[in-house]
Protein backbone atom coordinates (compact mmCIF):
# COMPACT_ATOMS: atom_id res chain seq x y z
CA UNK A 1 0.00 0.00 0.00
CA UNK A 2 2.96 2.49 0.40
CA UNK A 3 4.66 1.74 -1.78
CA UNK A 4 1.11 2.36 -4.56
CA UNK A 5 1.06 6.00 -2.90
CA UNK A 6 3.77 7.72 -4.93
CA UNK A 7 2.48 5.80 -7.97
CA UNK A 8 -0.83 7.31 -7.64
CA UNK A 9 0.57 10.72 -7.18
CA UNK A 10 2.02 10.44 -10.12
CA UNK A 11 -0.70 9.42 -11.94
CA UNK A 12 -2.89 12.40 -10.93
CA UNK A 13 0.39 14.43 -11.65
CA UNK A 14 0.68 12.73 -15.36
CA UNK A 15 -3.45 13.47 -15.80
CA UNK A 16 -3.33 17.20 -14.88
CA UNK A 17 0.02 17.77 -17.02
CA UNK A 18 -2.07 16.04 -20.18
CA UNK A 19 -5.22 17.82 -19.61
CA UNK A 20 -2.93 21.48 -19.68
CA UNK A 21 -1.23 19.88 -23.06
CA UNK A 22 -4.12 19.33 -24.36
CA UNK A 23 -6.01 23.02 -23.51
CA UNK A 24 -2.74 24.46 -25.04
CA UNK A 25 -3.07 22.63 -28.15
CA UNK A 26 -7.10 23.58 -28.76
CA UNK A 27 -5.73 26.95 -27.71
CA UNK A 28 -3.03 27.13 -30.09
CA UNK A 29 -5.10 25.28 -33.00
CA UNK A 30 -7.40 28.36 -32.04
CA UNK A 31 -5.03 30.65 -33.21
CA UNK A 32 -3.86 29.24 -36.14
CA UNK A 33 -7.43 28.95 -37.03
CA UNK A 34 -7.73 32.99 -37.22
CA UNK A 35 -5.86 33.34 -40.48
CA UNK A 36 -8.32 30.50 -42.51
CA UNK A 37 -11.37 33.09 -40.95
CA UNK A 38 -9.68 35.66 -42.27
CA UNK A 39 -9.62 34.20 -45.43
CA UNK A 40 -13.29 33.25 -45.16
CA UNK A 41 -14.14 36.63 -44.14
CA UNK A 42 -12.55 38.30 -46.72
CA UNK A 43 -14.57 36.01 -49.26
CA UNK A 44 -17.47 36.32 -47.28
CA UNK A 45 -18.18 40.16 -46.94
CA UNK A 46 -16.80 40.44 -50.78
CA UNK A 47 -19.51 38.15 -52.11
CA UNK A 48 -22.21 38.92 -49.88
CA UNK A 49 -22.32 42.69 -50.01
CA UNK A 50 -20.96 42.15 -54.24
CA UNK A 51 -24.70 39.81 -54.34
CA UNK A 52 -26.26 42.90 -53.31
CA UNK A 53 -24.53 44.72 -55.75
CA UNK A 54 -25.37 42.77 -58.56
CA UNK A 55 -29.01 42.61 -57.69
CA UNK A 56 -29.11 46.02 -58.80
CA UNK A 57 -26.67 45.88 -61.56
CA UNK A 58 -25.90 43.26 -64.26
CA UNK A 59 -22.63 41.50 -64.00
CA UNK A 60 -22.37 41.90 -67.70
CA UNK A 61 -22.91 45.76 -67.75
CA UNK A 62 -20.45 46.05 -65.13
CA UNK A 63 -17.84 43.83 -66.91
CA UNK A 64 -18.38 45.31 -70.16
CA UNK A 65 -19.75 48.92 -69.43
CA UNK A 66 -16.90 51.41 -70.81
CA UNK A 67 -18.60 53.74 -68.87
CA UNK A 68 -17.88 54.52 -64.77
CA UNK A 69 -19.88 57.31 -63.70
CA UNK A 70 -20.72 55.80 -60.04
CA UNK A 71 -20.79 58.91 -58.25
CA UNK A 72 -22.88 61.03 -60.17
CA UNK A 73 -26.83 61.52 -60.05
CA UNK A 74 -27.08 59.38 -63.04
CA UNK A 75 -24.70 56.75 -62.17
CA UNK A 76 -22.99 54.06 -64.69
CA UNK A 77 -21.41 51.36 -63.42
CA UNK A 78 -19.04 49.67 -66.24
CA UNK A 79 -15.74 48.62 -64.93
CA UNK A 80 -13.53 48.65 -68.03
CA UNK A 81 -12.58 52.69 -67.16
CA UNK A 82 -11.12 51.65 -63.67
CA UNK A 83 -9.56 48.12 -65.09
CA UNK A 84 -8.15 50.37 -67.86
CA UNK A 85 -6.52 53.13 -65.40
CA UNK A 86 -5.43 49.87 -63.40
CA UNK A 87 -3.71 47.96 -66.24
CA UNK A 88 -1.95 51.93 -67.79
CA UNK A 89 -0.45 52.38 -64.46
CA UNK A 90 0.82 48.48 -63.94
CA UNK A 91 2.26 48.19 -67.31
CA UNK A 92 4.47 51.67 -67.43
CA UNK A 93 5.41 50.32 -63.59
CA UNK A 94 6.47 46.80 -65.21
CA UNK A 95 8.13 48.55 -68.30
CA UNK A 96 10.60 50.40 -64.96
CA UNK A 97 11.17 47.76 -62.68
CA UNK A 98 11.00 44.11 -64.57
CA UNK A 99 14.58 45.29 -66.57
CA UNK A 100 16.04 47.30 -63.89
CA UNK A 101 14.73 44.72 -61.11
CA UNK A 102 16.11 41.62 -63.38
CA UNK A 103 19.40 44.28 -63.88
CA UNK A 104 20.52 44.75 -60.77
CA UNK A 105 19.81 41.26 -59.59
CA UNK A 106 22.34 40.17 -62.26
CA UNK A 107 24.71 42.48 -60.90
CA UNK A 108 24.35 41.83 -57.66
CA UNK A 109 24.82 37.72 -58.25
CA UNK A 110 26.66 37.67 -60.88
CA UNK A 111 29.24 40.99 -60.83
CA UNK A 112 29.31 42.32 -57.80
CA UNK A 113 32.36 42.27 -55.27
CA UNK A 114 31.24 40.95 -52.21
CA UNK A 115 32.19 44.76 -50.88
CA UNK A 116 29.58 46.34 -53.12
CA UNK A 117 26.97 43.62 -52.68
CA UNK A 118 27.31 44.54 -48.63
CA UNK A 119 26.73 48.21 -49.36
CA UNK A 120 24.21 47.56 -52.07
CA UNK A 121 21.66 44.99 -50.83
CA UNK A 122 20.90 47.20 -47.48
CA UNK A 123 20.13 50.04 -49.82
CA UNK A 124 17.46 48.26 -51.71
CA UNK A 125 16.07 46.68 -48.80
CA UNK A 126 15.93 50.98 -47.53
CA UNK A 127 14.40 51.64 -50.73
CA UNK A 128 11.34 48.40 -50.00
CA UNK A 129 11.01 49.47 -46.84
CA UNK A 130 9.69 53.17 -47.49
CA UNK A 131 5.93 53.49 -46.84
CA UNK A 132 3.98 53.77 -50.36
CA UNK A 133 2.60 56.80 -49.44
CA UNK A 134 6.19 58.21 -49.32
CA UNK A 135 6.45 57.29 -53.19
CA UNK A 136 2.74 58.49 -53.30
CA UNK A 137 4.43 62.38 -52.33
CA UNK A 138 7.48 61.69 -54.50
CA UNK A 139 5.23 61.09 -57.75
CA UNK A 140 3.40 64.05 -57.17
CA UNK A 141 5.86 66.53 -55.66
CA UNK A 142 9.10 65.27 -57.76
CA UNK A 143 7.74 63.08 -60.67
CA UNK A 144 4.81 65.32 -62.16
CA UNK A 145 6.47 68.56 -62.59
CA UNK A 146 9.26 66.89 -64.30
CA UNK A 147 6.71 64.72 -66.90
CA UNK A 148 4.61 68.11 -67.04
CA UNK A 149 7.99 70.46 -68.46
CA UNK A 150 8.93 67.07 -70.88
CA UNK A 151 5.43 66.84 -71.99
CA UNK A 152 3.38 70.18 -71.72
CA UNK A 153 0.00 68.62 -72.73
CA UNK A 154 -0.08 66.37 -69.84
CA UNK A 155 -2.50 66.54 -66.38
CA UNK A 156 -0.94 67.44 -63.28
CA UNK A 157 -2.09 64.00 -62.04
CA UNK A 158 -1.24 61.17 -64.82
CA UNK A 159 -0.85 58.06 -65.24
CA UNK A 160 2.58 58.14 -66.11
CA UNK A 161 3.72 59.48 -62.50
CA UNK A 162 1.54 57.35 -60.95
CA UNK A 163 3.13 54.49 -62.76
CA UNK A 164 6.67 55.05 -62.61
CA UNK A 165 6.37 55.65 -58.65
CA UNK A 166 4.64 52.23 -58.45
CA UNK A 167 7.73 50.56 -60.61
CA UNK A 168 10.29 52.65 -58.03
CA UNK A 169 7.98 50.55 -55.40
CA UNK A 170 8.51 47.03 -56.95
CA UNK A 171 11.73 46.73 -58.24
CA UNK A 172 13.13 46.18 -54.84
CA UNK A 173 11.01 43.14 -54.58
CA UNK A 174 11.44 41.90 -57.85
CA UNK A 175 14.88 42.18 -57.41
CA UNK A 176 15.81 40.58 -54.13
CA UNK A 177 13.44 37.76 -55.05
CA UNK A 178 15.49 37.24 -58.63
CA UNK A 179 18.81 37.89 -56.86
CA UNK A 180 17.85 35.06 -54.43
CA UNK A 181 16.98 32.79 -57.39
CA UNK A 182 20.11 33.13 -58.83
CA UNK A 183 22.05 32.71 -56.27
CA UNK A 184 20.03 29.11 -55.61
CA UNK A 185 22.08 27.88 -59.03
CA UNK A 186 24.56 26.16 -58.46
CA UNK A 187 28.35 27.00 -58.95
CA UNK A 188 29.34 23.98 -60.64
CA UNK A 189 27.42 25.27 -63.43
CA UNK A 190 28.76 28.50 -63.94
CA UNK A 191 32.21 26.85 -63.31
CA UNK A 192 31.20 24.38 -66.38
CA UNK A 193 30.40 27.48 -68.61
CA UNK A 194 34.02 29.67 -67.30
CA UNK A 195 35.61 26.55 -68.24
CA UNK A 196 34.19 26.04 -71.53
CA UNK A 197 35.44 29.70 -71.97
CA UNK A 198 32.04 31.77 -72.06
CA UNK A 199 32.48 35.51 -70.57
CA UNK A 200 30.80 36.52 -67.37
CA UNK A 201 27.65 38.25 -70.11
CA UNK A 202 27.42 34.60 -71.67
CA UNK A 203 27.14 32.68 -68.31
CA UNK A 204 24.75 35.42 -66.48
CA UNK A 205 22.43 35.03 -69.89
CA UNK A 206 22.84 31.45 -70.83
CA UNK A 207 23.39 29.41 -67.72
CA UNK A 208 22.14 31.32 -64.64
CA UNK A 209 19.00 33.28 -65.90
CA UNK A 210 17.93 30.22 -67.65
CA UNK A 211 18.74 28.21 -64.31
CA UNK A 212 16.37 30.34 -62.77
CA UNK A 213 13.91 31.68 -64.55
CA UNK A 214 10.85 30.25 -63.14
CA UNK A 215 11.56 31.48 -59.59
CA UNK A 216 12.62 34.63 -61.92
CA UNK A 217 8.89 34.74 -63.86
CA UNK A 218 7.40 34.43 -60.90
CA UNK A 219 9.03 37.50 -59.18
CA UNK A 220 7.93 39.46 -61.73
CA UNK A 221 4.05 37.95 -61.45
CA UNK A 222 4.40 38.67 -57.52
CA UNK A 223 5.88 42.72 -59.06
CA UNK A 224 2.41 42.83 -61.42
CA UNK A 225 -0.02 41.74 -58.23
CA UNK A 226 1.85 44.52 -55.77
CA UNK A 227 1.45 46.65 -58.49
CA UNK A 228 -2.28 46.47 -59.11
CA UNK A 229 -3.19 46.29 -55.52
CA UNK A 230 -1.05 49.21 -54.88
CA UNK A 231 -3.56 51.92 -53.65
CA UNK A 232 -1.90 55.27 -52.07
CA UNK A 233 0.34 56.04 -54.60
CA UNK A 234 -2.05 56.04 -57.58
CA UNK A 235 -5.05 57.78 -55.11
CA UNK A 236 -2.62 61.14 -54.65
CA UNK A 237 -0.58 60.86 -58.36
CA UNK A 238 -2.83 59.25 -60.68
CA UNK A 239 -6.03 61.13 -60.69
CA UNK A 240 -9.41 60.74 -60.02
CA UNK A 241 -11.09 60.60 -62.79
CA UNK A 242 -12.57 57.33 -64.40
CA UNK A 243 -11.15 57.62 -68.21
CA UNK A 244 -11.36 54.73 -70.81
CA UNK A 245 -7.61 55.52 -72.16
CA UNK A 246 -4.20 54.16 -72.40
CA UNK A 247 -2.62 57.79 -72.71
CA UNK A 248 -0.43 57.93 -69.73
CA UNK A 249 -0.56 61.13 -70.23
CA UNK A 250 -4.09 61.86 -68.76
CA UNK A 251 -5.25 61.50 -65.73
CA UNK A 252 -6.84 58.02 -64.66
CA UNK A 253 -8.77 56.31 -62.16
CA UNK A 254 -7.61 53.09 -60.63
CA UNK A 255 -9.79 50.16 -58.89
CA UNK A 256 -7.69 50.52 -55.54
CA UNK A 257 -8.33 54.31 -56.27
CA UNK A 258 -11.76 54.16 -56.55
CA UNK A 259 -12.63 52.43 -53.22
CA UNK A 260 -10.07 55.12 -51.84
CA UNK A 261 -11.83 57.81 -52.87
CA UNK A 262 -15.81 56.16 -51.79
CA UNK A 263 -14.42 55.20 -48.40
CA UNK A 264 -12.39 58.59 -47.89
CA UNK A 265 -15.93 60.31 -48.31
CA UNK A 266 -19.22 59.88 -46.37
CA UNK A 267 -21.21 57.14 -47.36
CA UNK A 268 -24.33 55.82 -46.40
CA UNK A 269 -23.71 51.97 -45.20
CA UNK A 270 -26.05 49.59 -47.50
CA UNK A 271 -26.12 52.23 -50.61
CA UNK A 272 -25.41 51.37 -53.78
CA UNK A 273 -22.30 53.29 -53.47
CA UNK A 274 -21.34 51.17 -50.46
CA UNK A 275 -22.07 48.05 -52.42
CA UNK A 276 -19.56 49.47 -55.09
CA UNK A 277 -16.77 49.06 -53.05
CA UNK A 278 -17.15 45.36 -52.68
CA UNK A 279 -18.05 44.41 -56.10
CA UNK A 280 -14.55 46.61 -57.27
CA UNK A 281 -12.97 44.77 -53.99
CA UNK A 282 -14.17 41.36 -55.12
CA UNK A 283 -12.61 42.02 -59.10
CA UNK A 284 -9.30 43.01 -57.37
CA UNK A 285 -8.92 40.43 -54.99
CA UNK A 286 -9.72 37.97 -57.86
CA UNK A 287 -7.44 39.38 -59.79
CA UNK A 288 -4.39 39.19 -57.70
CA UNK A 289 -5.17 35.98 -56.01
CA UNK A 290 -5.16 34.82 -59.66
CA UNK A 291 -1.99 36.38 -60.47
CA UNK A 292 -0.53 35.08 -57.17
CA UNK A 293 -1.47 31.06 -57.67
CA UNK A 294 0.06 31.71 -61.42
CA UNK A 295 3.13 32.91 -59.73
CA UNK A 296 3.08 29.49 -57.17
CA UNK A 297 2.24 27.42 -59.80
CA UNK A 298 4.80 28.25 -62.12
CA UNK A 299 7.91 27.53 -59.75
CA UNK A 300 6.07 24.35 -59.06
CA UNK A 301 5.73 23.17 -62.34
CA UNK A 302 8.60 24.46 -64.42
CA UNK A 303 11.57 24.63 -61.42
CA UNK A 304 14.55 23.10 -62.89
CA UNK A 305 15.84 20.78 -59.71
CA UNK A 306 19.94 19.77 -59.90
CA UNK B 1 40.19 36.64 -82.35
CA UNK B 2 37.98 39.60 -82.87
CA UNK B 3 35.18 37.15 -82.28
CA UNK B 4 37.12 37.30 -78.27
CA UNK B 5 37.28 40.79 -78.50
CA UNK B 6 34.32 41.50 -79.22
CA UNK B 7 32.84 39.34 -76.83
CA UNK B 8 34.64 40.86 -73.98
CA UNK B 9 33.59 44.70 -74.85
CA UNK B 10 29.75 42.99 -75.16
CA UNK B 11 30.75 41.64 -71.63
CA UNK B 12 31.78 45.01 -70.21
CA UNK B 13 28.95 47.48 -71.52
CA UNK B 14 26.20 44.85 -70.44
CA UNK B 15 28.55 45.23 -66.72
CA UNK B 16 28.44 48.71 -67.51
CA UNK B 17 24.27 48.44 -67.91
CA UNK B 18 23.54 46.16 -64.61
CA UNK B 19 25.70 48.65 -63.00
CA UNK B 20 23.65 50.81 -63.93
CA UNK B 21 20.48 49.81 -63.05
CA UNK B 22 21.61 48.64 -59.97
CA UNK B 23 22.95 52.05 -58.63
CA UNK B 24 19.58 53.56 -60.12
CA UNK B 25 17.96 51.85 -56.86
CA UNK B 26 20.62 54.25 -54.77
CA UNK B 27 19.81 57.57 -56.92
CA UNK B 28 16.74 57.28 -56.25
CA UNK B 29 16.96 56.98 -52.33
CA UNK B 30 19.39 59.58 -52.59
CA UNK B 31 16.94 61.92 -54.72
CA UNK B 32 13.85 60.82 -52.67
CA UNK B 33 15.74 61.48 -49.02
CA UNK B 34 17.17 64.83 -50.66
CA UNK B 35 13.99 66.00 -51.80
CA UNK B 36 12.35 65.51 -48.29
CA UNK B 37 14.18 66.76 -45.95
CA UNK B 38 15.45 69.84 -48.36
CA UNK B 39 12.02 70.58 -47.97
CA UNK B 40 10.38 69.20 -44.67
CA UNK B 41 13.42 69.58 -41.80
CA UNK B 42 12.81 73.48 -41.81
CA UNK B 43 9.64 72.93 -40.47
CA UNK B 44 10.44 70.66 -37.65
CA UNK B 45 10.25 72.62 -34.49
CA UNK B 46 8.40 71.71 -30.97
CA UNK B 47 5.07 73.19 -32.40
CA UNK B 48 4.97 70.82 -34.94
CA UNK B 49 4.73 67.89 -32.71
CA UNK B 50 2.33 69.63 -30.03
CA UNK B 51 -0.47 71.51 -32.35
CA UNK B 52 -2.74 70.06 -33.98
CA UNK B 53 -3.59 70.05 -37.60
CA UNK B 54 -5.03 73.60 -38.74
CA UNK B 55 -5.81 75.18 -42.40
CA UNK B 56 -3.21 77.43 -41.62
CA UNK B 57 -0.02 75.56 -43.05
CA UNK B 58 2.44 77.66 -39.89
CA UNK B 59 -0.02 76.30 -37.07
CA UNK B 60 -0.38 72.91 -38.56
CA UNK B 61 1.47 70.14 -36.62
CA UNK B 62 0.82 66.62 -36.13
CA UNK B 63 -0.36 65.73 -32.10
CA UNK B 64 -3.27 63.98 -33.45
CA UNK B 65 -1.91 61.67 -36.24
CA UNK B 66 1.25 60.88 -33.82
CA UNK B 67 -0.26 59.84 -30.97
CA UNK B 68 -3.01 57.91 -33.54
CA UNK B 69 -0.23 56.24 -34.79
CA UNK B 70 1.18 54.75 -31.32
CA UNK B 71 -2.15 53.60 -30.09
CA UNK B 72 -3.11 52.07 -33.58
CA UNK B 73 0.49 50.04 -33.85
CA UNK B 74 0.35 49.37 -29.80
CA UNK B 75 -2.56 47.46 -29.79
CA UNK B 76 -2.27 46.47 -33.28
CA UNK B 77 0.82 44.22 -31.48
CA UNK B 78 -0.83 43.15 -28.61
CA UNK B 79 -3.31 41.69 -31.17
CA UNK B 80 -1.39 40.63 -33.76
CA UNK B 81 1.82 39.61 -31.72
CA UNK B 82 0.91 36.53 -29.79
CA UNK B 83 -1.65 34.79 -32.30
CA UNK B 84 0.66 34.74 -35.12
CA UNK B 85 3.81 33.26 -32.42
CA UNK B 86 0.76 31.07 -31.39
CA UNK B 87 0.07 30.06 -34.80
CA UNK B 88 3.56 29.37 -35.79
CA UNK B 89 4.20 27.10 -32.88
CA UNK B 90 1.22 25.32 -33.88
CA UNK B 91 2.15 24.82 -37.28
CA UNK B 92 5.58 23.55 -36.50
CA UNK B 93 5.35 21.58 -33.39
CA UNK B 94 1.76 20.08 -33.43
CA UNK B 95 0.27 19.53 -37.14
CA UNK B 96 3.45 17.54 -38.25
CA UNK B 97 3.50 17.06 -42.24
CA UNK B 98 -0.11 16.71 -42.55
CA UNK B 99 -2.88 17.85 -44.48
CA UNK B 100 -4.34 20.36 -42.06
CA UNK B 101 -0.68 21.80 -41.90
CA UNK B 102 -0.60 22.15 -45.71
CA UNK B 103 -3.89 23.69 -45.84
CA UNK B 104 -3.01 26.33 -43.42
CA UNK B 105 0.21 27.66 -44.75
CA UNK B 106 -1.56 27.92 -48.42
CA UNK B 107 -4.15 30.17 -46.62
CA UNK B 108 -1.48 32.05 -45.18
CA UNK B 109 0.62 32.41 -48.13
CA UNK B 110 -2.44 33.15 -50.42
CA UNK B 111 -3.08 35.71 -47.30
CA UNK B 112 0.33 37.39 -47.60
CA UNK B 113 -0.27 37.97 -51.11
CA UNK B 114 -3.81 40.20 -50.61
CA UNK B 115 -3.97 43.61 -51.62
CA UNK B 116 -3.89 45.92 -48.27
CA UNK B 117 -7.07 47.59 -49.27
CA UNK B 118 -8.83 44.24 -49.49
CA UNK B 119 -8.28 44.28 -45.52
CA UNK B 120 -9.76 47.36 -45.52
CA UNK B 121 -12.35 46.37 -47.00
CA UNK B 122 -12.88 43.91 -45.02
CA UNK B 123 -12.14 45.89 -41.72
CA UNK B 124 -14.99 48.44 -42.88
CA UNK B 125 -17.69 45.14 -43.95
CA UNK B 126 -16.99 43.55 -40.72
CA UNK B 127 -15.77 45.48 -37.26
CA UNK B 128 -17.43 48.59 -38.22
CA UNK B 129 -20.28 47.76 -40.01
CA UNK B 130 -21.16 44.30 -39.01
CA UNK B 131 -19.54 43.96 -35.62
CA UNK B 132 -20.32 47.44 -35.06
CA UNK B 133 -16.95 48.81 -33.63
CA UNK B 134 -18.18 51.81 -35.64
CA UNK B 135 -14.65 54.04 -36.99
CA UNK B 136 -12.20 53.44 -34.00
CA UNK B 137 -8.86 52.81 -33.09
CA UNK B 138 -10.01 49.09 -31.75
CA UNK B 139 -11.27 48.49 -36.34
CA UNK B 140 -8.40 50.17 -37.45
CA UNK B 141 -6.12 47.99 -34.82
CA UNK B 142 -7.86 44.72 -35.65
CA UNK B 143 -7.75 45.18 -39.33
CA UNK B 144 -4.19 45.63 -39.40
CA UNK B 145 -3.10 42.94 -36.88
CA UNK B 146 -4.84 40.73 -39.62
CA UNK B 147 -2.55 42.28 -42.31
CA UNK B 148 0.79 41.99 -40.71
CA UNK B 149 -0.64 38.17 -39.63
CA UNK B 150 0.99 36.26 -42.25
CA UNK B 151 4.32 37.83 -41.93
CA UNK B 152 4.28 37.47 -37.97
CA UNK B 153 3.90 33.42 -38.72
CA UNK B 154 6.27 32.89 -41.62
CA UNK B 155 9.03 34.40 -39.91
CA UNK B 156 8.39 32.59 -36.47
CA UNK B 157 8.14 29.65 -38.39
CA UNK B 158 11.61 29.79 -39.59
CA UNK B 159 12.74 30.80 -36.19
CA UNK B 160 11.29 28.20 -34.81
CA UNK B 161 12.65 25.87 -37.19
CA UNK B 162 16.38 27.20 -36.83
CA UNK B 163 16.29 25.57 -33.31
CA UNK B 164 18.85 22.29 -33.30
CA UNK B 165 16.59 19.11 -33.55
CA UNK B 166 18.65 17.81 -30.88
CA UNK B 167 18.63 20.58 -28.51
CA UNK B 168 14.44 19.11 -28.60
CA UNK B 169 15.02 15.56 -28.60
CA UNK B 170 17.27 16.00 -25.08
CA UNK B 171 14.45 17.64 -23.52
CA UNK B 172 12.07 15.17 -24.58
CA UNK B 173 14.65 12.43 -23.29
CA UNK B 174 14.56 14.06 -20.33
CA UNK B 175 10.41 13.13 -19.68
CA UNK B 176 9.34 16.85 -20.26
CA UNK B 177 6.26 17.58 -21.84
CA UNK B 178 5.66 19.23 -24.99
CA UNK B 179 4.37 22.57 -23.85
CA UNK B 180 7.65 22.56 -21.65
CA UNK B 181 9.70 21.63 -24.34
CA UNK B 182 8.21 24.52 -26.07
CA UNK B 183 8.38 26.83 -23.42
CA UNK B 184 11.89 25.72 -21.88
CA UNK B 185 13.54 24.77 -24.61
CA UNK B 186 12.59 26.32 -28.49
CA UNK B 187 11.33 29.49 -27.40
CA UNK B 188 14.08 30.57 -25.21
CA UNK B 189 16.44 29.44 -28.49
CA UNK B 190 14.30 30.88 -31.15
CA UNK B 191 13.35 34.43 -28.91
CA UNK B 192 15.62 37.14 -30.28
CA UNK B 193 14.91 36.14 -34.18
CA UNK B 194 11.17 35.96 -33.82
CA UNK B 195 11.59 39.02 -32.00
CA UNK B 196 12.72 40.58 -34.73
CA UNK B 197 10.61 39.53 -37.42
CA UNK B 198 7.71 40.49 -35.23
CA UNK B 199 9.26 44.63 -34.70
CA UNK B 200 9.93 44.37 -38.56
CA UNK B 201 6.18 43.28 -39.30
CA UNK B 202 4.52 45.73 -37.17
CA UNK B 203 6.85 48.56 -37.83
CA UNK B 204 5.73 47.96 -41.63
CA UNK B 205 2.21 48.32 -40.08
CA UNK B 206 3.25 51.51 -39.06
CA UNK B 207 3.58 53.04 -42.75
CA UNK B 208 0.21 50.93 -43.89
CA UNK B 209 -2.64 53.94 -45.21
CA UNK B 210 -4.94 52.11 -47.26
CA UNK B 211 -6.41 49.86 -44.72
CA UNK B 212 -7.17 52.42 -42.40
CA UNK B 213 -8.38 54.91 -45.06
CA UNK B 214 -10.99 52.45 -45.26
CA UNK B 215 -12.07 52.02 -41.53
CA UNK B 216 -12.08 55.76 -41.44
CA UNK B 217 -8.68 56.98 -40.36
CA UNK B 218 -9.73 60.94 -40.39
CA UNK B 219 -6.95 63.46 -41.39
CA UNK B 220 -9.19 66.76 -39.71
CA UNK B 221 -8.83 66.00 -35.70
CA UNK B 222 -8.09 68.01 -33.03
CA UNK B 223 -7.50 66.01 -30.04
CA UNK B 224 -5.73 62.79 -29.04
CA UNK B 225 -7.79 59.53 -28.53
CA UNK B 226 -8.16 58.35 -24.81
CA UNK B 227 -9.37 54.33 -25.47
CA UNK B 228 -10.17 52.27 -28.03
CA UNK B 229 -13.77 53.40 -29.21
CA UNK B 230 -12.15 57.06 -29.77
CA UNK B 231 -11.76 57.79 -33.77
CA UNK B 232 -8.06 58.38 -34.95
CA UNK B 233 -6.23 60.16 -37.31
CA UNK B 234 -2.75 58.02 -38.28
CA UNK B 235 0.80 59.73 -39.36
CA UNK B 236 0.45 58.36 -43.57
CA UNK B 237 -3.51 59.96 -43.20
CA UNK B 238 -2.32 63.22 -42.14
CA UNK B 239 0.71 62.82 -45.22
CA UNK B 240 -1.56 62.04 -47.37
CA UNK B 241 -3.98 64.69 -46.55
CA UNK B 242 -1.47 67.06 -46.83
CA UNK B 243 0.19 65.71 -49.93
CA UNK B 244 -3.02 65.92 -51.65
CA UNK B 245 -3.95 69.78 -50.85
CA UNK B 246 -2.50 72.12 -54.07
CA UNK B 247 -0.73 74.41 -51.67
CA UNK B 248 3.10 74.33 -51.76
CA UNK B 249 3.66 74.82 -47.90
CA UNK B 250 1.47 71.72 -47.14
CA UNK B 251 3.29 69.91 -49.61
CA UNK B 252 6.31 71.07 -47.56
CA UNK B 253 4.62 70.06 -44.10
CA UNK B 254 3.73 66.32 -45.80
CA UNK B 255 7.92 66.05 -45.70
CA UNK B 256 8.11 67.43 -42.23
CA UNK B 257 5.28 64.75 -41.38
CA UNK B 258 7.23 61.97 -43.75
CA UNK B 259 10.76 62.97 -41.72
CA UNK B 260 8.60 61.91 -38.29
CA UNK B 261 7.39 58.62 -39.87
CA UNK B 262 10.95 57.83 -41.95
CA UNK B 263 12.97 58.38 -38.45
CA UNK B 264 10.06 55.96 -36.37
CA UNK B 265 10.84 53.59 -38.76
CA UNK B 266 14.59 53.82 -39.06
CA UNK B 267 14.57 53.73 -35.21
CA UNK B 268 12.36 50.69 -34.83
CA UNK B 269 14.44 48.64 -37.57
CA UNK B 270 17.17 49.70 -36.23
CA UNK B 271 16.60 48.12 -32.71
CA UNK B 272 15.05 44.90 -34.81
CA UNK B 273 18.65 44.49 -36.33
CA UNK B 274 20.72 45.25 -33.08
CA UNK B 275 18.22 42.39 -30.96
CA UNK B 276 19.27 39.79 -33.79
CA UNK B 277 22.94 40.95 -33.88
CA UNK B 278 23.19 40.71 -29.69
CA UNK B 279 21.44 37.13 -29.71
CA UNK B 280 23.38 36.30 -32.27
CA UNK B 281 26.17 36.35 -30.44
CA UNK B 282 25.28 34.85 -27.36
CA UNK B 283 23.79 31.75 -28.71
CA UNK B 284 26.93 31.40 -30.91
CA UNK B 285 29.61 31.97 -27.68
Amino acid sequence: MILDRPYEEKTARYKKIERKEKLIKILLSMFAGVSVLTTIGIIGVLLSESIGFFKEVSIVEFLTGTEWTALFSNPKFGVLPLVAGTLVVTVIGCIIAIPLGLGSAIYLSEYASKRTRKILKPTLEILAGIPTIVYGYFALTVLSPVIRTVFPSSSVFNALSGGIAVGIMILPMISSLSEDAMRAVPESLREGAYALGCTKLEVATKVVVPAALSSIISSFILGISRAIGETMIVALAAGSTPNMTLNPLESVQTMTAFIAQVASGDVSHGGLIYKTIFAVGLLLFCITLGLNVLSRYIVKKYKEEY
Amino acid sequence: MSNIRSRRIKNNVFHGVVLASALLGVVVLAVLLFDIFSSGLSWLNAEFFTNYTSRIASRAGIRAPLMGSIWIIAITAVIAVPIGIGTAIYLEEYTGQSKLRNFIQLNISNLAGVPSIVYGILGLGVFVVFLGLGRSIISGSLTLALLILPVIIVSSQEAIKSVPKDLKEAGYALGLSKWQVITGVILPYSIPSIMTGNILAVSRALGETAPLLMVGAVSFIAFSPTGIMDSFSILPMQIYNWTARPQEEFHDLAAAAIIVLLVILFITNGIAIYVRNKYEDRLKG
